[in-house]
């Protein structure tokens, strides 16, 4: 009997801490900060309670409009940039080619830096006076323009080009681990019937990358909830609001602004929006899990 | 059957130069082209003077090597008022990085072990929760945190940003080391149980050597996760012990009067130095790491 319990009591103590942090760290200041959000604080937190008032000033700020939609034009652009760059990134060093690892480890070392290194660089790069474009200009090239940053309506997309020099390499890693994992007498079939490489990398092995593909799209969109370095480096929201995104909305307000009940209703949609993203993906594969297990 | 050596695809690189490989070879080169420009744009710049980058050549390389960037860069570059370079933030992210990745990893060793081995109840409740926990935006915490950590008169702290980084850490290095711990036999651990050994000796002589390469990925990926990070460092670490990327965040961009481009560059390598190095040195392993951890998704 007294072995039996050292036998459960050891184990549960070792994952102790964990349960620890995921009840007090997560799950608390998850709840302290739902709380939060339904009152009227400002620089410290108030028990008053306003309802959904926080969310209603929220949704009536333009800049939390603004950040919104800006972090809908760079997400759909990242993500779906890394998606096309890296399937085609794969599918060309799938092709049997000399280098392929030196041509992998240039795709993918950008991945291994900072968001704040990869902002800084490409700060850098489109520099309106010394930057890419001046060079171009000074070759000849009279009209060519590379300034987006200093531009309120382009600032964004120079950001989603610094963001797809980051992610793009985590896709193609990802798609050609699943490439190398397909059947090779797709491939002979494929070339007994004459279909050109691209049409194939399209049409058949395109659809059998589907879990692979939903894990990466996952993995990039929740780094597009979190943008907030990447955007703080490359051009700390500006011109204007032109870059303006949710995270860095929360920062200001929780930390310059003293709008505690403001910045906590906005972390909250944050958060509603990571479940949106999540939970369909989520169900999918829960399904898809049972239905293998129902095959079995 | 005779025709099986004409249909392998397998054997010698094919030499028939055609128009598809060369569109092949023409997009693979201007892809690397577009990510390693950035890189070289930085050592270029880094190695010039002033008045060189002042001549708006961005691409040129540099009429002579000139390292005074960075040693600039180094020790005295300024952010605001402060001119000590990058120097500090190099210690302190060396300080708060080595901390975080040993208990991170150690807690992560612990936890996959438990969860995959001894199954305590409510153990998977745990890491699910854990899991969904790793999906929630910092934001979300961050006021909170503060304010606990403020009362435990940890904010501000080199102690409170490794504590930070544990805490944050440990959904990724759990399912690491639950993932890894799955595909080693059951039956190993049922005979150690029959031999007598315990929850810590099991775990000590025969699961930790034996998921070496599991320590070396986890703590690669926490590694760089970690000095890579800006958002925590920021928060909460204090002025004292501001990691190098908030340091190099304030020295190039909240410069006043003139922009020091070569200093700005030559402390963005510094920055990127140490993750790069291990990027180069063990790219398997790191991309072994990234595949094992994207699974989560």
């Amino acid at each position: 009997m007294a072995r039996r319990q050292k036998k459960s009591f050891m184990p549960a103590l070792a994952i102790l801490p964990t349960w620890l942090t995921v009840v007090v760290v997560y799950i608390g200041a998850m709840v302290w900060t739902l709380n939060l959000s339904f009152t009227k604080s400002k620089l410290f937190p108030s028990g008053a309670y306003v309802g959904f008032d926080q969310y209603e000033r929220l949704l009536g700020s333009s800049k939390w409009i603004k950040a919104v939609s800006n972090l809908a034009t760079f997400g759909v652009l990242y993500v779906l940039g890394c998606l096309v760059i890296g399937f085609c990134l794969a599918a060309a060093l799938d092709r049997k080619v000399r280098f392929e690892n030196a041509f992998r480890t240039l795709f993918l070392y950008p991945y291994a830096m900072s968001f704040v290194v990869t902002g800084l660089v490409w700060q850098w790069l489109m520099n309106p006076v010394l930057g890419v474009q001046a060079t171009m200009q000074g070759l000849g090239w009279e009209s060519f323009s590379f300034d987006l940053l200093t531009s309120r309506d382009y600032a964004i997309y120079g950001v989603v080009i610094a963001g797809l020099w980051q992610g793009s390499g985590l896709v193609m890693v990802m798609m050609l681990a699943g490439m190398r994992g397909i059947d090779v007498e797709q491939w002979r079939a494929a070339r007994v019937d004459g279909i050109p490489a691209w049409r194939v990398y399209v049409s058949i092995i395109l659809p059998q990358l589907g879990p692979p593909l939903a894990a990466v799209a996952t993995l990039l969109t929740m780094g597009v909830i979190k943008t907030y370095d990447l955007v703080i480096a490359i051009t700390n929201g500006g011109p204007g609001t032109a870059t303006e995104v949710p995270a860095k909305f929360i920062m200001d307000n929780l930390f310059q602004r003293q709008n505690l009940g403001l910045a906590t209703a906005a972390a909250i949609m944050l958060l509603m929006s990571v479940v949106i993203i999540v939970a369909p993906f989520r169900y999918a594969s829960y399904i898809r899990a049972k239905r293998k297990a129902g095959v079995l | 059957m005779t025709r099986s050596a004409e249909i392998n695809p397998r054997g010698a690189k094919p030499t028939r130069i055609t128009a598809g490989r060369i569109g092949l070879y023409a997009f693979l080169i201007s892809a690397a082209l577009f990510f390693t420009v950035p890189l070289y744009v930085m050592i270029v710049t880094s190695l010039k003077t002033m008045p060189e980058i002042r001549a708006a050549r961005i691409f040129a390389l540099p009429d002579h090597l000139d390292f005074s960037a960075w040693k600039v860069a180094w020790a005295g570059a300024c952010a605001g008022a402060e001119c000590a370079g990058i120097r500090a933030g190099f210690l302190n992210s060396v300080l708060i990085t080595l901390p975080s990745v040993v208990i991170s990893v150690l807690f992560g060793a612990i936890n996959g072990y438990a969860l995959s081995f001894w199954r305590p109840r409510g153990g998977n409740l745990m890491f699910g929760l854990l899991m969904a926990g790793a999906l929630v935006p910092y934001q979300v915490f961050l006021y909170p945190l503060v304010r606990g950590f403020a009362a435990l008169g940890l904010y501000n702290s080199l102690i409170g940003i490794v504590i930070v980084h544990v805490l944050f850490g440990l959904p990724l290095v759990t399912l690491l080391f639950r993932n890894y711990f799955v595909t080693i036999p059951e039956e190993l651990f049922k005979a150690s149980r029959l031999d007598g050994a315990g929850f810590w000796r099991i775990f000590l002589e025969i699961m930790l050597p034996m998921s070496v390469p599991m320590l070396v990925v986890a703590a690669m990926m926490q590694f760089t996760g970690i000095w890579n990070d800006f958002l925590l460092g920021l928060v909460f670490a204090g002025r004292d012990n501001l990691p190098m990327t908030v340091q190099l965040n304030n020295i190039v961009n909240t410069t006043t009067g003139e922009r020091l481009y070569n200093v700005n560059m030559a402390a963005t390598i510094l920055t990127a130095l140490v993750p790069l190095a291990i990027y180069f040195f063990s790219g398997r392993w790191f991309v072994r790491g990234i595949a094992a951890g994207a699974v989560k998704g």
